[in-house]
């Protein structure tokens, strides 16, 4: 109680302070801020020669951040918003509310450019298997739909890995989507509203494979020196996640807001990514990358333009929805 | 003075008339057939029910925009006198100042009370922790520290035994004495009028008759309490 | 005058929870481009009133052997097992789902069991899975809904049963049924609304978008199409669907009471032979549906505990701290509106309505309805934990008046008149009359409000920032941070957190009305 009323009184100092050293506003999905993800150490590192305060305001995940940006709208506080993937940009354009970067994308596996949007890391999907349970995993979507491998997934309506498995099916399949999606509905355990619960799930035995990235077991190994998952490759080729920032129109710092975008592709932001966001930063940082993350690199990578992903979303969702309603 | 002016009490097909007067200090019982409407009579008096017209009056200003507490009067209910949460002293205190902050000299008082009326150091027990007898005296008790000039008994007796039922009357009566109230008391038990009450009011077929001296009344009975005496 | 406007209060506060709860809707209605719905909503609207259908019927249905078994039988232990095989309504529905899934999941302990004798797995997920999940929440409520009803039959009642020679037979027909046919309506349709609005459950086990209940389709509408119209027309079906359900109840049944205060002992003469045995499964079987996931969530727990980040404390405490202004702020506002709608009168029914409102909402279209109309003024940052704290005060409003209510139309009848007559108003009536004679059910109220207002987190997400995360957003965290064993750490920290509070007020509330 006391060191509460403590906190109040002083968060009201801190803010009479603020109000003399300008303020960066971003915006970004949670497990970005928490004590284990990257934010703590960008800030610390943007700040130390911005002379700014650099604050984050957390939404749940990527899909929530584009809600909450359109929420806002116009007369919103933010000014960065980091954290959006390539599904969504195409509608988050669309809200012109995000300015122009003027900057040069990085080199990604696929060629991505944006005048919008700047990437700051990127992922394989892939799934996640448990290799003494599951040795021999399917090498297709094909092999896992005719298998009896039960596999759990996320809901594309509420989870943007959800949405990037639809669009990697899509974009694997075309017109044949809407089979393949038929003949995964019996290996389709649940279908889970995000990915923690599907991790959970899986982690607890409920499947035998997750949808998730093929860095996550690169996650237990470096962070809980457990080898035993790995991520199946397939032969069509997997889709990419690519995670970009954007400035607000409407910011009131756009020159800090540059400066961060600018800071984003630097070493200190991209250093810290791989074992904070268990994401590829998108710049390789001077030291390599970190064991695990060489372990599976598919050959094939799948990604729609934002334009796209937005035209076929509704048909690939229609499909989906049909295929597992049953 | 009590003064029923041409009230007319309902409630669905219920109906009751009343158009008369009490004097002050007067002691009244109140007789009739379940139903017609006796609680009825008292509750109106109490403030628990508003008549559909006319108004009651006491000492010529009108009852009415008064809430219960606000009333001259003291009503002891046919059980649920005492809070049963509470302690005796409690419950007594609660006639003096409903929120219990009393001083050293209303303790006292409260004390005195007590002793009064036979229950001299039970201050600190539960309701729960008496005879019926003992409650009935802890509620008269009450009365007789809120000395309102109106005492209204709706039957608080009626579980008695005769004896124990007697010495209550008794009890009533001196309360009455040493406060000067008017009484108001239900009853079916025509000696209990007898005994207490120099007048009685009969409540039958939708109306309250006038006052009439019980003597006389019951030595001559209309036709409506004959009914109701069988 | 000043008790005209006493008298006014009551209608004030219902004008405010209705404005509360209808203001947000408006405002998303407000910013919508378009208003229609598809097939694929009212297939959602269709399987949510099936399942919660289902799930209340099952729940009332299994509730009558226990609570009769309960209030039958009194044997060692009794009073501390009625208490523990409450606590899974108390759970927050991640922490529950993943509790049953370890139980009844492809690799828990109940198809490991199936697959000893040769036994082929089954699955949990579907819709079978939703009502299981539902029936694991509920039923608890609906045992103590019902064994309140049994310990309500007077016990004169009994004795003249038994004077008259009554096998189980003839109590069971002549005592016991009528008081069914009065109670379990009433369960049946609080556990009916409370299934309309749920979420989490149906999302995880309902296997598929052919699960999709009206919450999800408002959080789908919301998040994936950003079609507010949409969300508030659905919020809006959910809310006629719930009034449909409420004025079918006020016509047809009498509302039950919640069960408060539970420690008396049985009052009916238990019967042997069979019957014993009979009772024992019942009580043994619900025990164990109930308490094995329980189990299941300490052990998982447990590990996790001593590696628990020193934010989660924090956010406990931030967790208590909310938890506590909001039950206090929904005990308050509850006991108004129950004394005030036991006194009767003008306006009695229109207050009773607006305290049974917030059961029928949209957590997601509170929260972003909320959103939209502070966020013009202030930073909704700023205001995560006095929304939060008014959020939760006014979702478990209903469930604290709803216990609170019968209680005070007994105290009205029983006193309220001497009360009257002696002048005992105001704060003297509250602290010599209402405080004493409500104790029960206000601490067992109270405990209630508290302990679900830790664990919700439906609204706080879309305003709380790292500095004023709660405890249930920090699980929610961990989960999606690969940190799973903390995660179950920080979910043990909440259910145990949780259930003290539940206790503390419930006990205080027990030890203040026996004084």
């Amino acid at each position: 109680m006391k060191t509460s009323i403590l906190a109040t009184g002083l968060s009201c100092i801190a803010l009479a302070a603020a109000a003399e050293t300008p303020v960066l506003t971003v915006l970004t999905y949670d497990s970005f801020v928490t004590e284990w993800g990257p934010g703590p150490a960008v800030e610390a590192a943007f700040e130390a020669d911005c002379g700014c305060d650099l604050r984050f305001v957390g939404a749940s995940d990527g899909a929530a951040l584009l809600a909450r940006v359109q929420l806002e709208g116009a007369s919103g506080t933010a000014d960065v918003v980091l954290g959006l993937d390539t599904s969504l940009t195409a509608q988050a354009a669309a809200t012109g509310l995000f300015a122009p970067h003027g900057m040069t994308s990085p080199t990604l596996p696929v060629a991505f450019d944006d005048p919008l949007f700047l990437p700051f890391d990127w992922g394989w999907f892939a799934f996640v298997h448990d290799k003494a349970k599951l040795p021999d995993p399917p090498k297709s979507f094909e092999e896992l739909a005719a298998s009896d491998v039960k596999i759990v997934i996320q809901d594309p309506r509420s989870s943007t890995p959800g949405l990037g498995l639809l669009m990697w099916v899509k974009a694997a399949y075309g017109a044949r989507a809407g089979e393949i999606w038929t003949g995964l509905a019996d290996n389709i355990v649940t279908v889970t509203p995000g990915w923690s619960e599907a991790y959970g799930l899986f982690l607890e035995g409920e499947a035998d494979m997750v949808l998730s990235y093929t860095t996550s077991p690169a996650y237990h190994l470096i962070a809980e020196q457990d080898d035993s998952k790995a991520a199946a490759a397939f032969a069509e080729g997997h889709y990419l996640q690519v995670e970009v920032a954007g400035k607000l129109a409407g910011s009131q710092q756009p020159e800090l807001a540059d400066r961060f975008l600018a800071f984003m592709l630097t070493e200190p932001f991209q250093s810290v990514i791989p074992t904070t966001n268990w994401m590829y930063p998108a710049v390789t940082p001077a030291a390599g990358l970190p064991e695990g993350f060489e372990s599976l690199r598919p050959e094939i990578s799948l990604l729609m333009s934002s334009e796209e992903a937005m035209t076929v979303r509704a048909e690939a969702l229609a499909e989906w929805q049909a295929a597992l309603a049953r | 003075m009590l003064r029923f002016d041409r009230v007319v009490l309902a409630q669905e097909e219920f109906r009751l008339s009343v158009d008369w007067e009490l004097p002050a200090g007067a002691r009244v019982a109140v007789i009739g057939p379940s139903g017609a409407g006796k609680s009825t009579l008292l509750a109106a008096v109490a403030g628990f029910f508003a008549p559909q017209s006319g108004r009651v009056l006491w000492q010529g200003a009108d009852l009415g925009p008064l809430d219960p507490g606000a009333r001259p009067v003291t009503i002891l209910f046919q059980d649920q006198n005492l809070f049963p949460h509470l302690t005796l002293a409690q419950n007594l205190g609660l006639g003096l100042r409903p929120d219990l902050r009393l001083s050293a000299a209303q303790r006292t008082q409260i004390d005195t009370v007590l002793e009064r009326v036979g229950l001299g150091g039970m201050g600190a027990r539960k309701p729960a922790q008496l005879s019926g007898g003992q409650i009935g005296r802890a509620s008269l008790a009450r009365a007789l520290l809120r000395a309102r000039p109106v005492l209204l008994l709706d039957e608080p007796f009626a579980a008695l035994g005769p004896a124990l039922k007697a010495e209550m009357l008794a009890l009533v009566a001196e309360v009455a004495d040493e406060t000067g109230a008017l009484v108001m008391m239900v009853t079916h038990d025509p000696a209990d009028a007898k005994a207490f009450a120099a007048l009685t009011v009969l409540v039958a077929d939708g109306l309250a008759h006038a006052p009439a001296p019980t003597e006389a009344l019951f030595a001559n009975p209309p036709p409506a309490l004959r009914a109701y005496l069988g | 005058m000043a008790s005209r406007i006493g008298a006014l209060i009551p209608a004030l506060l219902a004008g405010a929870l209705a404005l509360f709860v209808l203001a947000p809707v408006l405002a998303v209605a407000a910013r919508a481009t378009g208003f229609a719905l598809g097939p694929a909503d009212w297939a959602a609207v269709r399987f949510t009133a099936a399942q919660a259908f289902v799930s209340a019927l099952v729940s009332v249905t299994l509730a009558v052997p226990v609570a009769r078994a309960l209030a039958r039988r009194s044997f060692a232990g009794r009073g501390a097992l009625i208490t523990l095989m409450g606590a899974p309504f108390l759970l927050p529905t991640i922490v529950a789902v993943l509790a049953l899934v370890a139980v009844f999941g492809r690799a828990g302990v109940v198809n490991q069991g199936l697959g000893l004798f040769g036994m082929g797995p089954i699955s949990v997920y579907g819709a079978h899975g939703v009502v299981l999940a539902h029936v694991f929440l509920n039923l608890p409520l609906a045992v103590r809904m019902l064994l309140q009803g049994w310990q309500a039959i007077p016990s004169e009642r009994f004795r003249l049963a038994e004077s008259l020679g009554f096998g189980p037979a003839q109590m069971a027909r002549h005592l016991e049924w009528p008081m069914l046919r009065s109670v379990a309506p009433g369960a049946f349709l609080v556990i009916f609304v409370i299934c309309l609005t749920s979420f989490a459950v149906a999302l995880t086990l309902g296997g598929g978008p052919g699960a999709t209940t009206v919450e999800l389709a408002i959080f789908q509408a919301v998040r994936f199409e950003f079609n507010l119209g949409r969300a508030a027309l659905l919020a809006a079906v959910q809310f006629a669907l719930c009034a449909v359900v409420a004025v079918l109840g006020w016509l047809l049944v009498t509302p039950a009471a919640f069960g408060a205060g539970l420690g008396r002992q049985a009052l009916l003469r238990p019967p042997g032979g069979w019957r014993r045995g009979g009772d024992a499964l019942a009580i043994g079987l619900a025990a164990a549906f109930l308490l094995l996931p329980l189990g299941a969530v300490v052990l998982r727990g447990l590990p996790g505990l001593d590696e628990l980040p020193a934010h989660v404390w924090a956010a406990a405490g931030r967790s208590v701290l909310v938890a506590l202004t909001s039950t206090a702020v929904t005990v308050a506002a509850a006991l108004v509106l129950a004394l005030a709608v036991a006194r009767g009168g003008r306006g009695a029914g229109a207050i009773d309505a607006a305290a049974a409102l917030p059961l029928a909402t949209s957590g997601l279209v509170l929260g972003v309805g909320l959103f939209l109309m502070v966020q013009p003024f202030v930073s909704p940052a700023r205001l995560a934990l006095p929304v939060t704290v008014a959020v939760n005060a006014a979702l478990t409003l209903p469930f604290v008046y709803r216990l609170l209510l019968p209680e005070a139309r007994v105290l009205l009848s029983d006193y309220g008149r001497l009360a009257d007559s002696l002048g005992l108003r105001g704060w003297a009536r509250l602290r010599w009359l209402v405080l004493p004679r409500l104790a029960r059910p206000l601490g067992f109220g109270a405990g209630l409000a508290a302990a679900l207002s830790m664990g919700d987190l439906g609204v706080i997400a879309l305003f709380a920032t790292e500095q004023s995360a709660t405890l249930p957003l920090v699980v929610q965290r961990l989960m999606g941070a690969y940190r799973l064993e903390a995660a179950a750490g920080a979910a043990l920290l909440l259910v145990g957190v949780s259930f003290a509070l539940f206790w503390v007020f419930d006990y205080g509330g027990r030890r203040y009305a026996a004084v």
